[in-house]
C-alpha cells in the first residue's frame, strides 16, 4: 500500500466531511437566504488563506440514539486565516449540521480556537448560526457555553473579539457575543434573544414575531446590542474587513499605519457648523473634514445617534472619534449615549487608539424616564472611561459645553492632554437663558417690564460668559483656535503624544459604574 | 462644495428644551416612543404580570385592612397573593375567578373608608 493510496484515502475522508449536513440541509440554508458556514469563511478571509483544524472531530453523545448519528465536524468549523494579510482565528457554526447545535465536542472546538487566539495574540472572529444547546447532550452543552464565556472574558481587552450573528443566536448562547467587542448583524438573518417568542407567548400571553423581538434592526436601533448593521452577508463581511483594518492585532501593539491622506476638499470645516448654538448640523461632516481622506467608519450608527463614535485615521494612524451630534436630540448625553461612548472609550484605551473628542452639547436629557432609568449611574460611565483612559486624548470644543456635560466630554479636568476651543465655543455652567434666570431672578421679578429685563440680562450673561475665554483664562482650554487650524493642531498633538506615559495607582481593577 | 448632512434630505425638525433653551434638532424613534410616567395610585390594583385569577377573597363594599389578602393571581407557575396596600373599602372588582388577565390591567379599585 503506497503513499498515493493513503493520500487518496485522506481526500475521500475530507470530501465526505466537507459536505457538512448534506445537500438537502444546504438547500434549506440557501432557501433561508443564508450562506453556508464554509462559504462565509471563504468570503471573509483572503483567498486560499484559511486553514481548517479539527475537521475530523466527532460528537460525544451516546444517549437518545445519538451514537448512531454522524455529525460532520460536530456542527462547527474552526481554523486560522488572514484578512488583508493580518492573521485571525475563526469559528463558524454550521447550521446544516444538527442546526449548528452546541454539544461537548462542538464547544471544545470553539474553545480550542479561542485558546489559540489568546495564546498567539491574534483577533478572534466568531460566526454564530445555531439553534442553541444540543438538548441530547444535557449539562455537557451548558458546560461548553460556560467555557466559551470564560474565555471571552479572559480575552477581553487582550485580543479583538468580533461576533457575527448570521442566524439564530438564542438563550444562553447570546452571552458570548455580548461579551465580545463588536457584534455584526444582517437584516432578516440575525435573531438574538434570551427568551424567544414561543416562551413569551406561553408564559406571558404576549404575541411578538422573532424579527420584532430580536431582529437585526431591533438590536441596531433599540437595544444597542449590535454595532454594525448590514443588508446582506456580503456587505457584512466588507464591514468586518474594514473594521479589522482599523484595529491592532492585540493590546500590545498599534493598528497598522496607512499612507497619510488629506481630507477631501468638499468637506470645508468652516462651513459646517452654524454660529447659533441652537441650530443643528451633522457632526460627522466635521469628523470627515478632519480625518484622512474624509473616511469615517461609524460604529452603532443607528443606536443613540445623539452621540457619534467610530474610527478614522490621522496621518495614517487609527484614531477613535467621539462627538456629540446636535442633529439628534440636540446632542444631549442620556442613558444610551453614555453607555455607547463609555464603552468605545474603554475599547480605544485597551487597544492603544488615541481619542479625539468633539464637544457640542447642551447637557443631559431632562426626563423622568431618564432619571428612573438610572442616568446617574450610566452618565458616570463617561466620566469613568475618560478619567481612566491613558491613551492620548485630544478635545475640540466646537460650540456649547455646558455644566456636567462639559466636564464629562474629555475635559482638562479628566486629564485630556490637549483642549482646543473654537471661537464659537461657549464653556459655561449652563446655557445663558437658564443662568440669567437664576442669577438675576430678583432684578427680573422686580423690574417694570420683567420680559425686557430678562432679555437684557440674558444678553449680558451671554457676552460675559458664553465664550471660550473664561475657561482659557484659567488654562482649562489650551488654545482658542480657528476651525481651519483644527486638523493641523490635532496632527501636531498626536505626534507629540507618541511616547505619552502616565502612572496610575496600582489596583486589581476599578469598579466602574456598569 | 461641502456636503452638509442637514441639508441632504428633507428632515423633519423638532424642538427640544434643555435648561430653558430651545434647540432645533430631530428625535430618535426610541425617544418618540418612550413611556410617559404616571403617578402610582394606591387605590388601583393593576396586574403586574399576565395570569389567571384563582380566588377572590373580598367583595364590593367590604372593608379591608392594610395587608389583608384581596385575591390570588396565578402567573409564572406561582400563586401570587395580592394584599391590600391600604385600609379602606372595596369599591369595584373588575375580574372574575378563572379569568385571564393581561399585564397592566386594572383588576380592583379601593376607596378610602
Amino acid at each position: 500500500m503506497g503513499l498515493k493510496r493513503k493520500i487518496l484515502e485522506l481526500h475521500k475522508k475530507r470530501e465526505e466531511v466537507l459536505k457538512g449536513g448534506g445537500d438537502k440541509a444546504i438547500e434549506k440554508q440557501a432557501a433561508m437566504g443564508k450562506m453556508t458556514a464554509r462559504e462565509r469563511i471563504i468570503s471573509l478571509c483572503d483567498p486560499d488563506s484559511f486553514h481548517e483544524y479539527d475537521l475530523f472531530v466527532e460528537h460525544e453523545a451516546r444517549d437518545f440514539d445519538m451514537d448512531k448519528k454522524i455529525l460532520h465536524g460536530d456542527g462547527v468549523i474552526i481554523g486560522t486565516g488572514t484578512i488583508y494579510g493580518k492573521p485571525v482565528c475563526i469559528f463558524a457554526q454550521d447550521f446544516t449540521v444538527a442546526g449548528g447545535s452546541l454539544g461537548l465536542m462542538h464547544a471544545r472546538k470553539i474553545t480550542k480556537i479561542m485558546d489559540h487566539a489568546l495564546k498567539m495574540k491574534v483577533p478572534l472572529i466568531g460566526i454564530n448560526d445555531s439553534g442553541g444547546a444540543r438538548i441530547q447532550e444535557g449539562v455537557n452543552s451548558l458546560a461548553g457555553y460556560g467555557e466559551i464565556f470564560f474565555r471571552n472574558t479572559l480575552s477581553s481587552g487582550v485580543i479583538p473579539q468580533i461576533s457575527v450573528i448570521l442566524g439564530p443566536c438564542a438563550g444562553g448562547a447570546v452571552y458570548s457575543p455580548a461579551l465580545t467587542d463588536f457584534v455584526f448583524v444582517v437584516d432578516k438573518i440575525s435573531k438574538m434573544f434570551i427568551t424567544g417568542p414561543e416562551v413569551i407567548r406561553t408564559v406571558l400571553g404576549e404575541e411578538i414575531s422573532m424579527e420584532d423581538l430580536g431582529g437585526a434592526r431591533v438590536h441596531s436601533e433599540i437595544t444597542g446590542n449590535a454595532h454594525f448593521f448590514s443588508k446582506s452577508e456580503i456587505e457584512c463581511f466588507d464591514q468586518i474587513k474594514k473594521l479589522v483594518s482599523f484595529i491592532p492585532r492585540n493590546n500590545m501593539g498599534k493598528a497598522k499605519k496607512f499612507a497619510p491622506k488629506e481630507p477631501r476638499p468638499e468637506y470645508r470645516i468652516s462651513d459646517i457648523v452654524p454660529g447659533d448654538p441652537k441650530q443643528p448640523y451633522d457632526v460627522r461632516d466635521v469628523i470627515r473634514a478632519i480625518a484622512d481622506d474624509s473616511d469615517f467608519f461609524e460604529i452603532q450608527e443607528l443606536w443613540a445617534a445623539n452621540i457619534v463614535i467610530g474610527f478614522g485615521r490621522m496621518n495614517g494612524d487609527t484614531i477613535g472619534f467621539v462627538a456629540n451630534q446636535p442633529l439628534v436630540l440636540a446632542g444631549v448625553l442620556d442613558v444610551d449615549s453614555s453607555d455607547k461612548a463609555a464603552r468605545f472609550i474603554r475599547y480605544c484605551n485597551a487597544f492603544n487608539i488615541p481619542i479625539i473628542t468633539l464637544v457640542d452639547l447642551p447637557g443631559y436629557l431632562p426626563g423622568i424616564d431618564q432619571e428612573h432609568a438610572g442616568v446617574i449611574r450610566h452618565g458616570a460611565k463617561v466620566l469613568y472611561a475618560y478619567s481612566e483612559a491613558t491613551v492620548p486624548k485630544m478635545t475640540v470644543i466646537l460650540r456649547k459645553a455646558y455644566g456636567g456635560g462639559y466636564i464629562a466630554m474629555s475635559s482638562r479636568h479628566l486629564r485630556a492632554d490637549f483642549v482646543f476651543a473654537w471661537p464659537t465655543a461657549e464653556i459655561a455652567v449652563m446655557g445663558p437663558e437658564g443662568a440669567a434666570n437664576i442669577i438675576f431672578r430678583k432684578e427680573i421679578m422686580s423690574a417694570e417690564d420683567p420680559e425686557k429685563m430678562r432679555k437684557q440680562k440674558v444678553k449680558e450673561y451671554k457676552e460675559k460668559f458664553a465664550n471660550p475665554y473664561v475657561a482659557a483664562a484659567r488654562g482649562y482650554v489650551d488654545s482658542v483656535i480657528e476651525p481651519e487650524e483644527t486638523r493641523k493642531l490635532l496632527l501636531h498633538a498626536i505626534e507629540l503624544s507618541v511616547n505619552k506615559s502616565v502612572f496610575l495607582p496600582q489596583k486589581k481593577h476599578g469598579i466602574p459604574p456598569f | 462644495m461641502k456636503k452638509n448632512g442637514c441639508n441632504d434630505k428633507k428632515i423633519r425638525y423638532k424642538s427640544l428644551y434643555v435648561d430653558g433653551i430651545k434647540y432645533r434638532t430631530t428625535f430618535s424613534r426610541k425617544y418618540e416612543t418612550r413611556k410617559y410616567y404616571s403617578r402610582p395610585e394606591k387605590t388601583k390594583i393593576y396586574s403586574f404580570i399576565p395570569g389567571t385569577i384563582l380566588k377572590i377573597d373580598v367583595s364590593e363594599g367590604q372593608c379591608v385592612n392594610k395587608g389583608d389578602s384581596l385575591f390570588v393571581l396565578d402567573a409564572m407557575k406561582m400563586e401570587n397573593v395580592i394584599i391590600s396596600p391600604m385600609e379602606g373599602v372595596i369599591k369595584k372588582v373588575y375580574m372574575k375567578v378563572g379569568e385571564r388577565v393581561s399585564k397592566g390591567m386594572l383588576m380592583m379599585e379601593l376607596g378610602y373608608s
